[in-house]
């Protein structure tokens, strides 16, 4: 054993008594836990009554030999042994007279609770009713600060408005247009494939045209907006939150809906349509892409069988859709971010939550909205 | 509009989260002009009773009156004309980060008052210079340290010249010296506008030297253990726990 670095030699002085000797730099990490079954093996076979420590060999010591030493305590005081702490160095012995001085605090352990399943599912169910309420609390809040703006008595700035218009409009035209380009041409080839078995790819598009202008012109830029401002309104609410920022509007009179939230959802309101619209067209030239590159159908001919296929009813619902869906994203967003907690991990759930509740309502939504559009036949 | 009398009244306060009680029991009067302390050991509610005075968070039971107004029973308008004659400032500053420190100081001058954009600008001024920071109107509160974020929200929360001022531990994160000059400034407040003041704070140096009214909660008891001037209560108060707090700890039970 002497050619280790460090470690520790057990020496019997009495029939009783055992010398831990202790030498090298124990400030090397490593498992001590062989050496302290040693003890307990020692203690097993001649029952022990005192531990003594010699430490003139011991050149350097860190935390890692205090942990030894208090298990070593613990072991000691469960078997009634006395550890004679006098041979230790005197830095060790002060700090670890500090580290036993304030006995533990048992109340401070948070035991482990179990709750029955009953009262889980139970929990569950009020907390979602609780959630349901605080949902619709919000949303008479913000339909209150809807009227007083019609009636003109709201306050926001208008520099905010122009701020979110700015960023959910034109800075979004990038994203929008990359992934509606993409969707149409999608819709293209999924529709080419099917058609051109009966030679009847010039339906292509008819397909493209009322997929993109009913449907999904309006989801994709909803989804992308979810993604992208819902997100950002969310974590920007959340933030002032954290900072009381929030509070502070509160004492000084100013209701933080009208201030922060409606700017945000007029803004959405306002920018969602125009986008459905770039976004029908863009899909729309990404299936005429397919068509001329792939099935022979020149430009006019597509032109015209859009032309054709397209009314105005079909680009009014997919507009109608969009309007709907940026109400819902600013509320999700909006929503989440004037709910969150007082830390940082919050601010980052409750823009995952945005996006998540953003995009749940607007698939539910789109399918309530296509269902009724249907029965009355529009 | 009507002239709401400056004095609190706060009785059989219970303050609790869902069903963890943080404070029962808190009766306590705040007379016009008095410069309030409420101190405490750390997380024994101080910052929440503080919530509950500026009407943040509704009591579990009990009452805060303004004047003969119970604040909780009043219908929301009648609550909102009564927040309006308070100031607060947060700990954290909590300005307004999308905006400038004079946008910050004149948007409660431009929804709640008449004045013209010109007096505004100039009292923006004025009360940005009260707190030392003239020439950083246009600065925005990520660009300015932590300090003067807390004297800009001071700013801020005078704009309106409350009745009540309200500040949640304004000294923590100063400097001794920049502790020392807010102290000061909140006297000199109280003094000049004749000013009521609620402060929390464990900054012994700021209790001793200008509270006259104070309260002291205990988080072991949970409840209120002392009230009154804290220099009478370090003279007289025989209460161990309030005593080692005074004395920070070096006359222990």
């Amino acid at each position: 054993m002497t050619h280790d670095t460090y470690g520790l030699k057990y020496f019997k002085k009495k029939q009783d008594t055992v010398l831990v000797q202790l030498y090298g730099s124990w400030e090397v990490s490593g498992d001590r836990r062989p050496a302290l079954d040693a003890l307990i093996s020692l203690h097993e076979k001649t029952s022990l009554r005192r531990v003594e420590f010699d430490t003139g060999k011991l050149s350097a010591w860190n935390s890692g030999l205090l942990t030894f030493l208090l298990n070593i305590h613990a072991f000691c005081a469960s078997h009634d042994i006395e550890m004679a702490r006098n041979g230790l160095p005197n830095g060790v012995e002060r700090i670890l007279a500090l580290a036993l001085a304030v006995p533990e605090n048992k109340d401070a352990h948070r035991a482990p609770t179990k709750t029955p399943l009953v009262d889980r599912v139970g929990a569950w169910a009020l907390g979602q009713v609780d959630a349901g309420l605080e949902m619709a609390g919000f949303i008479g809040e913000v339909f209150a600060a809807c009227l007083n703006m019609i009636r003109g008595a709201a306050r926001f700035r208008l520099t905010d408005f122009l701020l979110f218009l700015q960023q959910c409009g034109s800075q979004a035209l990038p994203i929008v247009s990359l992934i509606s380009l993409l969707v149409g041409l999608i819709l293209a080839f999924v529709g080419a494939v099917q058609l051109q078995m009966f030679g009847a790819q010039i339906y292509v598009a008819n397909l493209v045209g009322l997929a993109m202008a009913r449907e999904m012109g309006a989801m994709m830029a909803g989804i992308i907006m979810a993604g992208r401002t819902g997100a950002a309104f969310a974590a920007q609410l959340g933030t002032m939150q954290v900072n009381e920022e929030i509070d502070a509007f509160k004492t000084m009179g100013i209701d933080p809906v009208e201030f922060l939230v409606l700017p945000r959802m007029l803004a959405l309101v306002v920018m969602m349509p125009l986008l459905c619209v770039y976004a029908d067209l863009l899909g729309i030239a990404g299936g005429a892409l397919v068509s001329i590159g792939m099935l022979d159908i020149s430009a006019v001919e597509y032109y015209n069988q859009t032309k054709a296929s397209l009314t105005l009813t079909h680009l009014g619902v997919g507009v109608f859709k969009s309007a709907v869906f940026g109400v819902l994203v600013a509320i999700a967003g909006c929503l989440r971010g004037m709910q969150c907690g007082r830390s940082s991990s919050a601010v980052g759930d409750a823009a995952t939550s945005a996006v998540v509740t953003g995009i749940v309502f607007i698939i539910v939504s789109d399918a309530l909205m296509t269902i009724v559009f249907t029965i009355i036949g529009i | 509009m009507q002239k709401i009398a400056p004095k609190i009244g706060v009785r059989d306060l219970t303050m609790a989260y869902g069903d963890f009680v943080i404070q029962r029991d808190l009766t306590f009067e705040i007379a016009a002009g008095d410069i309030f302390i409420i101190m405490g050991g750390s997380g024994c509610g101080k910052s929440t009773l503080l919530r509950h005075l500026v009407g943040l968070k509704a009591p579990a039971k009990g009452r805060v009156c303004y004047g003969s107004i119970s604040f909780w029973e009043a219908p929301p308008l009648e609550q909102e004309k009564i927040m309006r004659s308070f100031g607060v400032l947060y700990q954290s500053g909590a300005l307004w980060s999308s905006l400038t420190l004079s946008e910050n100081v004149s948007l409660p001058l431009k929804e709640f008052s008449n004045y013209s954009d010109v007096q505004i600008r100039e009292l923006v001024s004025l009360k940005l210079s009260l707190v030392g920071l003239a020439g950083f109107e246009n600065f925005y509160p990520s660009e300015i340290s932590g300090g003067m974020q807390k004297r800009a929200g001071l700013a801020r929360a005078m704009a309106l010249d409350p009745e009540i001022l309200f500040f949640d531990e304004p000294s923590a994160g100063l400097d001794p010296v920049s502790a020392r000059r807010l102290d000061d400034l909140i006297i000199e407040l109280r003094d000049s506008l004749g000013a009521t003041v609620v402060i929390v704070t464990h900054e012994l140096a700021s209790i001793f030297s200008i509270g006259n009214n104070s309260v002291f909660l205990d988080p072991e008891t949970r409840t209120m253990i002392a009230a009154g001037n804290p220099n009478t209560l370090l003279a007289e108060c025989e209460h161990p726990t309030v005593r080692s707090f005074l004395t920070r700890g070096e006359e222990t039970e």
